[in-house]
């Protein structure tokens, strides 16, 4: 018997200790916003935090995770959204949006860090994800909006 | 155009009116159900006046607006319902779009050739402008006052003389009674009236996309259903040989396998077959699949290698072929001499690997169908799925989710049937997801193609014989069996259609013949036309020593329509009258992209370099000038695009915008590692390390896209962003480093020093 948190919720879980994170959350406790994109840690859709890091739930087996704090997009936002989503909104990021929520998971663990970071450092952070209709540079100019964005 | 009819009126329903609710019949209702199981609420199907297919009004003032074409990230869903919105004057805030399901009724609902706005702007106006004029004249009724007295404004009707005003939703049960008028009387508003079109509105979807909300077919789900994984045949056309399950079997969460029943030829959109496993959960069905034995009959098409079938393309592209253009004496200018210049060009299978990969759930009851599905076409899979199970399409219901990306992929409706099928045989509803490997390995794939183009120069440099000849693979291949030219429309796409002034002007295509499924893929025969004209058309400027952007706008030579009525150009099915090919509008827009990327006036450092090219695909006119930095390794960084578009009226400029940078980085993966190769008829690529598509930092840091203010009629904004990137990346290494790419992708490229 596994325990961890998602979202601050207490879970438990007694099920195959392989099974990737993505699908645990995905069918058995129906958060879809965390997007299937590739199964091997290659495109970052499936990106979620686990104690304040951005992970691919892909590829993180449901057992290794005892103790855990998980956050997927869901529970992202407190009262209020993030900054970051805030500046994905006023940037019109998302195209077809099904690789934002993985973004904008690993966008959040960088601001989280660091709220002005160098592009050098987006590029970095960010270029394990990928946006096949190309919003490449309305994401960076998000990342660097939301240290800025209002309410 | 079908007419619009006051459903209300339809004396079936006059005894629901006559309780003041009106409800059409369920088959409108666009339903999507989800994890809770709750269907969508207070929907468009009992709106109390509805005086066309496309717009409802509540009596609390809700505007609801039925988005009939599939939302893939060109905002669509938000472009065509903003028009309607418009020409009824409606508060956009107070309007509410719901996606609709496949029905002919609708009109073309297949999403793809970047025309829905081109194809569906004045059926959204003529919706509009009936529901304001019958809102109008119900105002006027109640207040005894001329219609003319009265004025829309802002989801209310206001008598001008008095100022009384009275909201829509106040005025919807009497306008609900009213007749629908005739065309000829509605008026429509002013240009300068317009509140949102050509203004720029963000996707109605937004929040919902930046917060896990928006449901893609990804996640569809219903109550009982379980989840399928299809190991396919490798090779098209391959059979099941023998199959051993006993061990997938054991996996825990799976419950049975069910065998798929091969396509008959030819392929067209039924699926490939092979062996599904049936599980609990998506995970639990791919390990099963891990776990399956199949020993396949590949068939034919076992001999397909792409390195050999390479060099057929290329010797066949050396080789006289069909003529599907000529104009003057191409060999007797050739014969004359002067300087002769040939190249040839390749560009290589590509696949479209949109984000979410092919995925669908159908629950199939007795003869009632009812599908969730990420589709670019749901008529598509309403009848697919009546031909494979004999059920009438009538009685199959599609519903649209978002597509997480489309590229044409999802206008094939294979994956929906395999979910018919299985949820037939298993008796339950099923999901099928197809992993990333199935994707890439089993897609409609873009064409691979050789290009060979002569062309011979006077003593200025100008060309005074041009021969062209492509070869590749058709997209007939997929309906009929044994095509092996391309077909009007695909040599219509930048190839018959070349639009430069030149008297002996040859385009030829020769045979090839499919072993792989072969598909549209955003911009299509484009692709490989443009890079191969735009590059060449670069190669003949330096080889008569002149300014490639010079050069380019003589050759496209003073501005003209260009007739192409003889060889019955297709033209995107637009009439040559309304959307002739305008060679003003392609120097237009190639000058200003020159003159906004600083062309022929900037100093750039060493090994950088600009390159152009322009090209007008779906009606839309695109130059693009590409700035690159090539350092000695040959690695290749892309700092700079400049995008110019002639899109004739655009309504949604934020969003066109976002499609322009979108297909620079599209262009960009096509250009760097876009190669989709096979061995004994089996794709060789799987997923995203093998395949591999433009990243954060291989893609463009800066595309800057300006649109041309014009009030044309509406082009194409999804895909014309693509051709002419490609060539003007090349063009741009080209110019930084001396070399010529005439081979895609750069990868299979050296160029560093």
């Amino acid at each position: 018997m596994i325990r961890f948190k998602v979202n601050g919720v207490e879970r438990t879980f007694d099920g195959d200790a392989d099974m990737p994170l993505l699908w645990y959350v995905r069918d058995l406790l129906g958060l879809t916003g965390t997007k299937f994109g590739c199964g091997m840690s290659l495109c970052g859709a499936c990106t979620v935090h686990k104690n304040g890091e951005a992970i691919r739930s892909c590829i993180t087996p449901v057992g290794t995770l005892a103790g855990a704090e998980i956050v997927t997009i869901e529970g992202l936002a407190g009262n209020e959204l993030h900054p970051v989503q805030r500046a994905w909104m006023q940037v019109n990021v998302p195209q077809c949006g099904y690789c934002q929520s993985g973004q904008i998971m690993q966008a959040a663990a960088l601001f989280n860090k660091k709220k002005r970071p160098s592009d050098q450092e987006i590029d970095q952070a960010m270029s394990g994800n990928i946006c096949r209709c190309g919003t490449y540079q309305r994401i960076r100019a998000a990342i660097k909006a939301a240290a800025e964005v209002k309410a | 155009m079908r007419a619009i009819e006051n459903v209300s009126r339809r004396g079936f329903l006059k005894g629901a009116l006559a309780s003041g609710a009106f409800i059409i019949g369920m088959q409108y209702l666009p339903k999507l159900v989800h994890a809770d199981g709750a269907a969508s609420a207070n929907g468009i199907s009992d709106t109390v006046f509805r005086p066309d297919l496309f717009v409802g009004i509540q009596t609390d003032g809700t505007v609801y607006i039925i988005a009939h074409r599939s939302e893939m990230g060109t905002g669509i869903r938000t472009t065509l319902p903003l028009i309607l919105a418009d020409e009824l004057d409606a508060d956009w805030k107070r309007v509410k779009v719901e996606q609709a399901i496949g029905d002919a009724r609708y009109g073309s609902q297949d999403t793809d050739g970047s025309h829905s706005v081109r194809d569906f702007f004045d059926v959204m106006r003529q919706a509009g402008a009936t529901a304001r004029l019958m809102l109008t004249q119900a105002a006027a009724a109640q207040w005894n006052v001329p219609v003319a007295e009265c004025v829309a404004d802002l989801h209310t009707i206001v008598h001008r003389p008095t100022g009384k005003k009275s909201g829509y939703g106040e005025l919807a049960l009497a306008a609900s009674r009213l007749p629908v008028p005739k065309k000829e009387e509605l008026q429509f508003k002013p240009k300068s009236a317009w509140r949102y079109i050509g203004k720029g509105t963000p996707s109605l979807d937004l929040k919902d996309l930046c917060t896990g909300k928006a449901v893609f077919g990804m996640d569809a789900h219903i109550d009982g259903m379980v989840y399928a994984s299809i190991e396919h045949p490798p090779v098209l056309g391959g059979k099941v040989k023998s199959v051993d399950d006993k061990e997938a079997l054991k996996v825990a969460g799976v419950q049975q396998t069910v065998a798929l029943d091969p396509f008959k030829p030819p392929h067209a959109f039924q699926p490939l077959g092979g062996i599904a496993v049936i599980a609990n959960n998506t995970w639990a069905a791919f390990q099963g699949r891990e776990k399956l034995k199949v020993e396949w009959d590949d068939g034919a098409n076992i001999a397909y290698n792409s390195v050999e079938y390479k060099k057929q393309l290329q010797e066949t592209a050396r080789k006289p072929g069909k003529v599907a253009r000529n104009a003057g004496d191409v060999d007797a200018a050739f014969a004359k001499g002067g300087k002769i210049v040939e190249a040839d060009y390749y560009v290589p299978h590509l696949a479209h690997a949109s984000m979410e990969p092919p995925v669908a759930v159908a629950d199939v009851r007795a003869d009632k169908v009812t599908v969730w599905t990420a589709t670019q076409n749901p008529q598509a899979v309403q009848s697919e799925i009546s031909r494979a199970l004999g059920i009438p399409k009538e009685n199959i219901i599609c519903n649209v989710t978002l597509l997480g990306g489309g590229f044409g992929r999802k206008s094939k409706p294979d994956y929906a049937v395999e979910a018919a099928i299985l949820s037939q045989k298993v008796g339950r509803p099923v999901k099928v997801v197809w992993r990333r490997e199935d994707d890439i390995q089993f897609d409609y794939y873009h064409a691979v193609a050789a290009m060979y183009m002569k062309a011979a120069l006077d003593d200025k440099g100008k060309p005074t014989a041009w021969l062209q000849r492509s070869v590749f693979p058709t997209i007939s291949s997929t309906f009929a069996p044994n095509q092996t030219y391309g077909s009007g429309g695909e040599l219509g796409m930048g190839w018959t259609d070349v639009p430069f002034d030149i008297a002996n002007l040859r385009v030829e295509n020769g045979p090839a013949t499919a072993h792989i499924r072969i598909g549209w893929l955003r911009s299509v025969a484009n692709i490989y036309h443009a890079f191969a004209v735009d590059s060449f058309v670069d190669e003949l400027a330096h080889a008569a020593g002149r300014d490639p952007l010079e050069y380019l706008l003589e050759v496209t030579g003073s501005p003209r329509n260009v007739d192409l009525k003889a060889i019955g150009y297709p033209n995107y099915g637009g009439s040559a009258e309304t959307y002739p090919l305008d060679t003003g509008r392609l120097r237009r827009v190639t000058e200003m992209a020159a003159e906004k990327a600083g062309w022929g006036k900037r100093k750039l450092g060493q090994g950088a370099g600009l390159g152009i090219a322009v090209h007008r695909s779906f009606l839309t006119y695109v130059a693009t000038v590409v700035e690159v930095e090539v350092d000695g390794k040959g690695k290749v960084r892309i700092p700079r695009v400049e995008t110019v578009v002639d899109a004739g009226m655009v309504v949604n400029p934020e969003i066109t915008r976002a499609q322009f940078e979108g297909a620079a980085v599209f262009g960009t993966s096509i250009a760097r590692t876009g190669e989709i190769t096979a061995t004994k008829g089996r794709v060789d690529q799987s997923n995203f390390h093998d395949y591999r598509v433009a990243r954060m930092n291989d893609a463009p840091v800066q595309t800057n896209v300006t649109i041309v203010d014009s009030s044309a009629p509406p082009g194409g904004v999804g895909e014309p962003g693509v051709p002419p990137f490609v060539p003007a990346l090349c063009n741009a290494i080209f110019a930084a480093t001396g070399k010529r790419v005439r081979e895609l992708p750069l990868s299979r490229n050296q160029l560093g020093a």
